[in-house]
């Protein structure tokens, strides 16, 4: 049967949910192969074939961590060549969309970035995209080479179909460019203890209307009683008030949760396009004319300050 | 050393407008007014604060592919400080993706000559956020990108990439491509002197001949991606909105209930 090679996303064997999300794709199309690079490739490999990875491709060296880039391209266009597949999927990072289209270029493959759906097709898979800020719905082919499509989470309810997931090595060779962008320090993010913002079920995001970094505990303490992940819109970001690593919109995170909750953002179209196609939307504004009220499913006119504290205590008294 | 810089800019639909797609599924670039993607104008920082740091000592060229409007989005960089300008504007160029836009993009970056290509992280319209990458790969220099902390020195860029599991601080040799975020920093008006002095910089304009590109590469045609079909996404069912008289957080709990979230 066909293969489909997709790049594992993981911190030292630990594999992100996305992956689990591309494995189940792929299988749409053919038989998963995994190409798990830098250390803990037997970790991974027990939870990628419970995906229904047949195969982990794995290779360790020093290049991935010390270099920007480029030396997981060398690494994933060697699996290329040694597997011949049928399209190759990346997780649609900041990171998995750059190695997507240098690889692209090297393959002399079309790219598709950002899908959020993939189907098999007569002509090749055929990606479902999102355009303008989600106003859109595309449906897009690769036309030419091995077709490289980069899959953003939350794209697919994992499934587990279980597979051998037997570790090969890879060999790699690094060329002349893998060396190119040296990394000279790393400072890993701290964890909040709270779930991944693109990975969440349910995000709760504070803006402006939050009105400085010492209000934010009332949107945090609403996301902990819901077990939801913290967002911010850019205004509040830039204010200074909470990470940019939080951020929704456009130039932030995308997500699509089964629950959005915006306290105090107005809903510009930038935001929107970080949020618009989540499944449930509700919003807490003072302003009755807020444009963000057009997206959601429950909005409450009135203080945010007022609102949250009653909710949070609310959901606290259910759990009982 | 006189550094030679060169800023990839795009014209872009003002996302703010009802963007669409025209008959042929390319992005509709007559319905809404363009400009310069507000993401690239934090290049166009960053290039001018390079030169300032070089005391002065770089060119600053601003390159766009695009349209006839497309000049729009090269003026007002002009008028921000940059020096002079390339639009690469041909009638083949129509409906190109983004392999065929870098292929044309390093040929134009070799044309002027460069030391340094500053992007922005992504453009307002397709959104891809790779192209940088791209052009890095077609000009064989290192890539430093979606930088929120870019310098020049020695012939050196240095800068921090802020990682969703990690902040790397990056260091490569020139010539080299960089993008830039947009937390690396606002973007300065231009003056009305800028504006004035912006009239009288060279714009250079090429052709796909100009550059040794083959025309099959490029346009619709030559893409190696296909639209098959855009759907309007239906607007959302109005929901229901209530005002908070004392009770809204409670009305709010009842409603999360109610749709099993709680
Ligand atoms: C190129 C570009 C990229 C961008 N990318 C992003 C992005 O990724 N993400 C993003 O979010 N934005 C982005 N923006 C910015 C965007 O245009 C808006 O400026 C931003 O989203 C506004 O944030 P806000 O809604 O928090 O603030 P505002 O628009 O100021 O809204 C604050 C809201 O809070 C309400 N409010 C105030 N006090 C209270 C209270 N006590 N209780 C309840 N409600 C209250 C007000 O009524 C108001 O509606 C981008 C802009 C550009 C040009
Ligand atoms: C909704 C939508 C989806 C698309 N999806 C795909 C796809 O999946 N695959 C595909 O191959 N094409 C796709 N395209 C086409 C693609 O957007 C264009 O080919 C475009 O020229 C390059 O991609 P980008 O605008 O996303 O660039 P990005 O990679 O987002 O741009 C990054 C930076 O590159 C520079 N830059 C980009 N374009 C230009 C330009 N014309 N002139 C000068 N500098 C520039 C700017 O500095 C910019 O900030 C899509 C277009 C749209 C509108």
């Amino acid at each position: 049967m066909a293969e489909v090679l997709v790049l594992v996303d993981h911190v030292d064997g630990a594999v992100r949910k996305p992956t689990l999300e591309l494995l189940t794709i792929a299988r749409r199309i053919g038989e998963p192969v995994a190409v798990h690079l830098g250390a803990g490739a037997d970790t991974a490999a027990s939870t990628l074939g419970e995906y229904g990875a047949t195969r982990v491709l794995a290779a360790d060296a020093p290049e991935f961590g010390g270099y920007l880039v480029v030396p997981k391209v060398d690494a994933l266009e060697q699996a290329v060549e040694a597997v011949g597949p049928v399209a190759v999927l990346v997780p649609s990072s900041a990171e998995g969309k750059e190695i997507a289209a240098r690889l692209a270029v090297r393959l002399g493959s079309g790219l598709i970035t950002d899908a959020v759906d993939l189907e098999a097709g007569d002509d090749g898979p055929v990606a479902t995209q999102s355009a303008f800020a989600a106003a859109f719905t595309v449906k897009s082919r690769v036309t030419n080479g091995v077709p490289v499509i980069t899959v953003k989470p939350n794209s697919a309810a994992p499934e587990a179909a279980s597979a051998a997931g037997a570790v090969e090595p890879l060999e790699v060779s690094f060329g002349d460019a893998a060396k190119g962008t040296k990394v000279v320090s790393r400072t890993p993010r701290e964890s909040t203890g709270r779930p991944e913002l693109t990975e969440a079920a349910i995000v709760v995001s504070g803006g402006r209307g939050v009105n400085g970094a010492e209000n934010f505990h009332v949107v945090e303490s609403l996301a902990d009683s819901l077990g939801a992940a913290v967002g911010a819109s850019r205004a509040a970001v830039d204010a200074g008030w909470y990470p940019h690593t939080n951020q929704v919109g456009q130039t932030g995170k995308t997500v699509s949760p089964q629950l959005y909750i915006a306290a105090g953002i107005s809903g510009a179209i930038q935001h929107r396009a970080g949020m618009q196609t989540s499944k449930t939307i509700v919003a807490i504004n003072k302003d009755a004319e807020a444009p963000i009220f057009d997206l959601v499913d429950y909005g409450v006119v009135g203080d945010l300050f007022q609102v949250l504290p009653q909710l949070t205590e609310e959901v606290e008294s259910r759990k009982g | 050393m006189s550094l030679r810089i060169v800023v990839c800019v795009k014209y872009v639909p003002d996302a703010t407008g009802d963007r669409h797609f025209a008959e042929d599924r390319t992005t509709d670039r007559e319905a809404v007014d363009g400009l310069l993607s507000e993401l690239d104008e934090y290049a166009v920082e960053q290039a001018l604060q390079i030169k300032e740091a070089n005391g002065g000592e770089a060119e600053i060229t601003v390159l766009t592919m695009g349209g006839d409007d497309a000049k729009d989005a090269l003026r007002k960089a002009l008028s921000m400080g940059a020096d002079k300008a390339v639009h690469v504007n041909d009638e083949a160029l129509h409906g190109t993706d983004v392999l065929g836009t870098s292929l044309v993009l390093a040929k134009a970056v070799e044309h002027v000559g460069y030391d340094l290509v500053v992007c922005g992280m992504a453009s307002t319209d397709g959104t891809m956020g790779v192209l940088p990458a791209i052009l890095a790969e077609r000009l064989g220099t290192p890539q430093v990108t979606l930088l929120s902390e870019v310098a020049v020195a020695d012939g050196k860029v240095t800068g921090r990439r802020d990682g969703d599991a990690a902040s790397e601080q990056l260091e490569a040799s020139l010539p080299a491509v960089v993008s830039v975020t947009d937390q690396s920093g606002e973007a300065r008006y231009p003056s009305f002197k800028g504006i004035m002095a912006a009239k009288k910089k060279p714009v250079e304009a090429l052709e796909l001949s100009d550059l040794g590109v083959d025309a099959s590469a490029v346009g619709l045609e030559g893409s190696w991606t296909a639209v098959d079909g855009v759907t309007e996404r239906p607007a959302r069912t109005a929901g229901t909105i209530v005002k908070d008289e004392g009770e809204g957080g409670k009305q709010l709990a009842e409603y999360l209930a109610g749709q099993k979230f709680i």
